[in-house]
């Protein structure tokens, strides 16, 4: 017997009696105002939100921000003029250059400050953890109140995708707070009123 | 581990010895467990996030197997390689195998207390495979030899004196370092350096979708998708256990895991893996390691509940006073104690019994594990096993010889009292387990049960 067989056969012998989903799983979060809380949500861990009309300017907060910086990525083509780094080389160690990324992400949670990216924006999965510092555009009336409202929105995922929450962190060197520890050392969050 | 073993109230002896040390480390617990406090209390729906959270588990318990083989055909449709280990020894080889057939010696970790219960680590080093644990916190206990102290906060039991030192020696910082900042930052770099050479690695899972065939991975670093989007080969190691039945489910468990761990909303990352990125392999092994056991014990099985988020270790008055390392087990504190008897009764027979059974934890558990009351259960299991130590069993009789007969009691506590106003040395001294730590209470004149009689007549 294989040890795949011999777990289900115990598990099949061994596991309690039939009990049924519960029925209530999904809550309402009410917020004043959905986007007020993403930004306090996100000022407390230590991320800027800026909102943009459009993307020209977008384009001219990204030049203005990022003036001194070299090795600028983006998945944004409305950003091309401004990006000096191209994601063209298929090799994900090849990113590891990148000082700025901005790129395309699809919404945000208020409750938690979240947001979710996927595969559908980005071809290369470990530039979010890579770069150095990044910033996400999401636009601004995609922001949902908690997570059983982002969980509506995704029922159909790609191969990859990730709620990112504020910079990297961590707290392991006696429960002191550092940002940037393996992923990036700074977040952004552009909300775009014209996508 | 061929270790021995020291019993938790002889580990906690040595932990207690420096005071300030002691009340640093239960200080700092109890910060974490007031943060979740805190967040906990924003949601108004916590308790009925906790009620969902522990249903949803417990219609896992009773569907597991259907839940796994429907887990599987997803995740292989998606392009994942499954295995199935029936032990700790089974998972290792199949983790070495896959390693040696690509003639890979070198891998990065992510946490997985998984790897830590089947003591993968010494076993892949023995077999010529260099494994670096990625996680902050792991990476600096890996670097001290010793194993985390805590599931979520590996190094908690540390100064950052002791991180400096530790660092300085391995990582070349300056001599005297300690800001948290600085030496985050060394590792960061020590640690990129690794991301980038190896292509292997090994994450944990924190839950398993059935319905989508998809996995995530909490962390807060970074750590788990760095390495596995930068290997070749990505390996993700899973109790059983770790299955949900919808990817919607995730909200339930994803709004519970880090308010109650750390008092964060969310992790920073919670990746959700599905299938490979182009020209990688993702294998996936189930693990079973007495899990199936535990599952078969109608007062235990409960545990398998536990979603890793160490609130009931940092609010247990007895871990926070104790330390991690004390419990010689990969999962320490109250949920530790009811899981390592399962794997080993003799080994961890002292377990069940470092605890006061205040309740705590089951009251701070968000999948509502009755953590105290088994506890309590694996006492009368371990003593009629056999599993006890004798003095400790005698002890037991003779409480309850005591107990058991009125008259007997009464003339006991007489006896107690009178003996603790005339001649206090017999009972305030070292050899008496209670006068540790505490002053002994000053003796009432009387007992309750004199006194409820004196005033009844009156």
């Amino acid at each position: 017997m294989t040890s795949r067989e011999k777990i289900l056969q115990q598990i099949k012998l061994n596991k309690p009696a039939e009990t049924p989903l519960p029925g209530i799983t999904r809550f309402d979060s009410l917020y004043e105002s959905t986007e007020a809380k993403f930004v306090e949500t996100l000022t407390a861990i230590y991320t800027e939100v800026i909102v943009v009309k459009d993307y020209a300017e977008l384009l001219a907060k990204a030049e203005e921000l990022y003036a001194s910086v070299t090795n600028r990525a983006s998945t944004i083509p409305a950003l091309s003029s401004w990006t000096d780094f191209s994601l063209n080389d298929p090799d994900p160690h090849a990113l590891e250059l990148i000082e700025i990324a901005i790129l395309q992400a699809e919404f945000g949670v208020a409750e938690n400050g979240a947001v979710w990216i996927s595969e559908n924006h980005l071809a290369h999965r470990a530039l979010p953890f890579i770069t150095q510092n990044l910033a996400f555009v999401i636009p601004r009336n995609a922001i949902v109140n908690n997570m059983h409202d982002a969980y509506e929105r995704l029922v159909e995922t790609t191969g990859w995708g990730c709620f990112i929450s504020g910079p990297s962190k961590t707290a392991d060197i006696e429960q002191s707070l550092v940002i940037g520890a393996h992923g990036a050392r700074s977040l952004v969050i552009f909300l775009i009123e014209e996508p | 581990m061929s270790k021995t073993i020291i019993e938790h109230s002889a580990a906690s002896e040595v932990f207690n010895r420096d005071e300030p040390y002691v009340d640093w480390h239960d200080e700092t617990l109890w910060f974490v467990r007031q943060k979740r406090d805190k967040s906990s209390k924003l949601l108004p729906e916590w308790e009925q996030l906790r009620e969902a959270a522990s249903g949803i588990k417990n219609y896992v318990l009773s569907h597991m197997d259907e839940l796994l083989v429907a887990f599987e055909e997803k995740a292989k449709a998606n392009g994942v390689h499954v295995h199935w280990a029936a032990d700790a020894a089974e998972h290792n080889e199949i983790v070495l195998n896959l390693l040696k057939q690509r003639n890979i010696d070198r891998m990065v970790k992510s946490k997985s207390m998984l790897t830590e219960e089947c003591h993968m680590n010494e076993f892949l080093t023995k077999n010529g495979i260099e494994v670096i644990d990625t996680d902050l916190g792991e990476r600096i206990v890996q670097l001290r030899n010793e194993p985390p102290s805590h599931i979520v906060l590996p190094a908690i039991h540390l100064k950052k004196k002791d991180i400096g030192d530790l660092f300085h020696e391995h990582l070349g910082t300056e001599a005297g370092a300690t800001d948290p900042q600085y030496l985050t930052e060394a590792a960061r770099q020590h640690l990129r350096d690794k991301f980038l050479t190896r292509r292997a690695a090994l994450t944990g899972v924190n839950f398993a979708i059935a319905e989508t065939g998809g996995f995530v991975v909490s962390t807060n670093e970074g750590n788990a998708d760095m390495g596995a989007h930068l290997a070749d080969i990505h390996i993700a190691s899973m109790g059983f256990e770790k299955i949900i039945p919808k990817q919607r489910d995730l909200a339930v468990f994803l709004r519970l895991l880090a308010r109650s761990a750390t008092g964060q909303p969310i992790t920073t990352y919670s990746s959700h893996f599905k299938k490979p990125r182009a020209g990688q392999e993702m294998h996936l092994i189930i693990v079973d390691n007495g899990r199936t056991t535990q599952l078969g014990r109608a007062d235990f099985r409960n545990s398998l509940k536990c979603i890793r988020c160490g609130a009931c270790m940092n609010t247990c008055p007895v871990y926070r006073r104790s330390g991690g390392h004390s419990y010689h087990n990969a999962v320490a504190g109250p949920i530790g104690s009811i899981l390592a008897p399962n794997l080993d009764m003799t080994k961890n027979a002292d377990l069940p019994f470092a605890s006061t059974l205040c309740g705590s934890c089951s009251n701070v558990c968000p999948v509502k594990i009755d953590i105290h009351d088994q506890l309590y259960k694996w006492r009368q299991v371990l003593v009629k096993g056999g599993h006890v130590p004798q003095a400790k069993e005698l002890g037991i009789k003779a409480m309850s010889v005591v107990l058991s007969q009125p008259r007997f009691y009464q003339w006991s506590g007489k006896l107690g009292r009178s003996l603790m106003r005339t001649i206090p040395f017999v009972v305030n001294n070292g050899m008496n387990p209670w006068f540790k730590q505490r002053e002994m209470p000053e003796p009432p004149k009387e007992s309750f049960r004199d006194w409820y009689i004196r005033n009844r007549k009156a």
